[in-house]
């Protein structure tokens, strides 16, 4: 199957600031991401891993380089196709999770739908849905106030997954959980990928990380090793042999 | 096998004696692999035959012969400091032992050495990630109050997976903190004996203290 990618980072590089304090936070960053792949992005804090996940997501413009999502480059959508695409085809988990305090779970969950024209009744059932696949249906008419950390970003993640999102981006969104509810969320975002999305992973935890096909390693803003296509049990064993 | 190609690593620095590269290799690896000086004569021996080392000139006058690489010696330690050690058949320690000689023998890409190692292990990581998603799918198919034989096995095999799971992810730590302390050090100003004794105690990294405590202990 040849596909386009989902995603395709073209030589990317974003620099903060200007002269002497200018930031090189991505520096000729190519990626791609296809259907079906979940990739996962490893580096030491400060090593660019927010600035990618943000330029993916359009949320970020890079300095150079082009970003293409879905065949169209990003740099050259109008603010309105934009913003369409976000609400349309991407789920965002953000470090910070970014809910609405003043609405309750389902329907933090269910605002993107609702923003896309659905009606409230149906939004809130497919809301329900994704809060159920993170465990944490009870919780439905919650205010983010009332809620632990977990919880919340519980939340955040059935927001990122509700609808059919064809790329779902997601910034260390286990960073709260505890090993039980951290593994039941890579499942789910695991599903999602095996159903047929893409999904752009960021987080320190290598346990986590080994849920995606491919991992990729940033070091000051430059992808630096990646595990490649995972190779099979055998081939494994043949390169050992042959060290 | 990692005694081979730790002594290997020591003779890629100078030309050693037997005895002298045991306490190089116990001291440099902070005793966590005590050698014995016979071990180190036959692996000594083994190593000449293969042709990766050879005398270094005569007997001296207390009949020490030195040994030092062949250009094929060379060779094989470059490969071990560029390859991830196998976890197929040697012990976890090899790639302990590995850094600690990487770290004190020069010219040697520890960077480079601690990516490899961290790709190689997560990507067995990947490996046991997916043998367990295959093991809990399959327990899923059970009949869901089924409380059989089968059942429990699958449970047991993906405790001793999350064992491995486990195990696999602190070395990565373990990784992820040699790469930051390295980095650290290497940023420090450059080290002179007099910053080392203004320096606090408390800034003493804590494997030298470990490993002080575990010498005066032995
Ligand atoms: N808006 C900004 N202005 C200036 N510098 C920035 C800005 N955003 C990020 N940077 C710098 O760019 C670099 C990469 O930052 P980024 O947030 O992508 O790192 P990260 O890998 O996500 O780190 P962490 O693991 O701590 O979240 C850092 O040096 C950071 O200080
Ligand atoms: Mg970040």
């Amino acid at each position: 199957m040849t596909t386009s990618p989902i995603l395709l980072l073209d030589n990317v590089s974003r620099v903060h600031g200007h002269d002497e304090t200018a930031v090189r936070a991505l520096d000729g960053v190519t990626l791609e991401v296809h259907a079906g792949e979940l990739v996962a992005v490893m580096g030491p804090s400060g090593s660019g891993k927010s600035t990618l996940l943000n330029l993916a997501g359009g949320l970020d413009q890079p300095t150079s380089g082009r970003v293409v999502v879905e065949g169209s480059d990003v740099g050259a959508m109008s603010l309105r196709d934009l913003a369409a695409l976000r609400r349309r085809s991407l789920g965002f988990v953000f470090q910070d999770f970014n809910l609405i305090p003043s609405l309750t779970a389902a329907e933090n969950v269910a605002l993107p739908l609702e923003l896309d024209g659905l009606r409230v009744g149906k939004a809130l059932r497919i809301a329900l849905d994704s809060l159920e696949a993170v465990g944490i249906a009870e919780l439905a008419d919650r205010y983010p106030e009332h809620m632990s950390g977990g919880q919340q970003q519980r939340v955040a993640i059935a927001r990122a997954l509700v609808g059919n999102r064809r790329l779902v981006l997601a910034d260390e969104p286990t960073g709260a959980l505890d090993s039980q509810t951290g593994e039941a969320v890579l499942r789910v975002l695991r599903a999602r990928c095996d159903a047929g999305a893409g999904g752009l992973l960021v987080t320190h935890e290598a346990r986590h990380a080994a849920w995606a096909d491919r991992v990729v390693f940033l070091r000051d803003g430059v992808i630096v090793d990646t595990t490649g296509t995972p190779p099979s049990a055998e081939s494994l064993l043949d390169s050992a042999a042959a060290v | 096998m990692s005694i081979r190609r730790g002594l290997l690593a020591l003779l890629a620095q100078e030309p050693m004696y037997g005895a002298q590269l045991r306490s190089e290799f116990e001291s440099r690896t902070g005793g966590t692999w005590p050698l014995n000086v016979g071990q180190v004569y036959t692996t000594l021996a083994r190593l000449e035959r293969d042709g990766l080392v050879e005398g270094a000139g005569g007997a001296d006058a207390e009949g020490r012969i030195a040994y030092r690489l062949t250009g094929q010696g060379r060779a094989e330690v470059q490969r071990w400091w560029a390859a991830p050690v196998d976890r197929g058949d040697t012990p976890r320690d090899e790639r302990v032992i590995k850094l600690a000689l990487a770290v004190t023998v020069p010219g040697v890409d520890i960077q480079r050495l601690v990516q490899t190692q961290r790709t190689a292990t997560l990507r067995h990581l990947q490996d046991l990630t997916k043998l367990k998603r295959v093991t809990s799918d399959a327990a899923e198919q059970h009949t869901p109050d089924g409380r059989g034989p089968g059942q429990r096995n699958e449970l047991a095999w993906l405790l001793v997976l999350d064992n491995l799971v486990y195990a696999a992810e602190a070395e990565i730590r373990w990784l992820d903190h040699v790469e930051t302390r390295l980095a650290r050090e290497s940023t420090r100003a450059p080290k002179t004996p007099h910053r080392d004794t203004a320096t606090s105690q408390t800034d003493r990294s804590p494997s030298q203290t470990d490993r002080s405590a575990k010498r005066a202990s032995r």
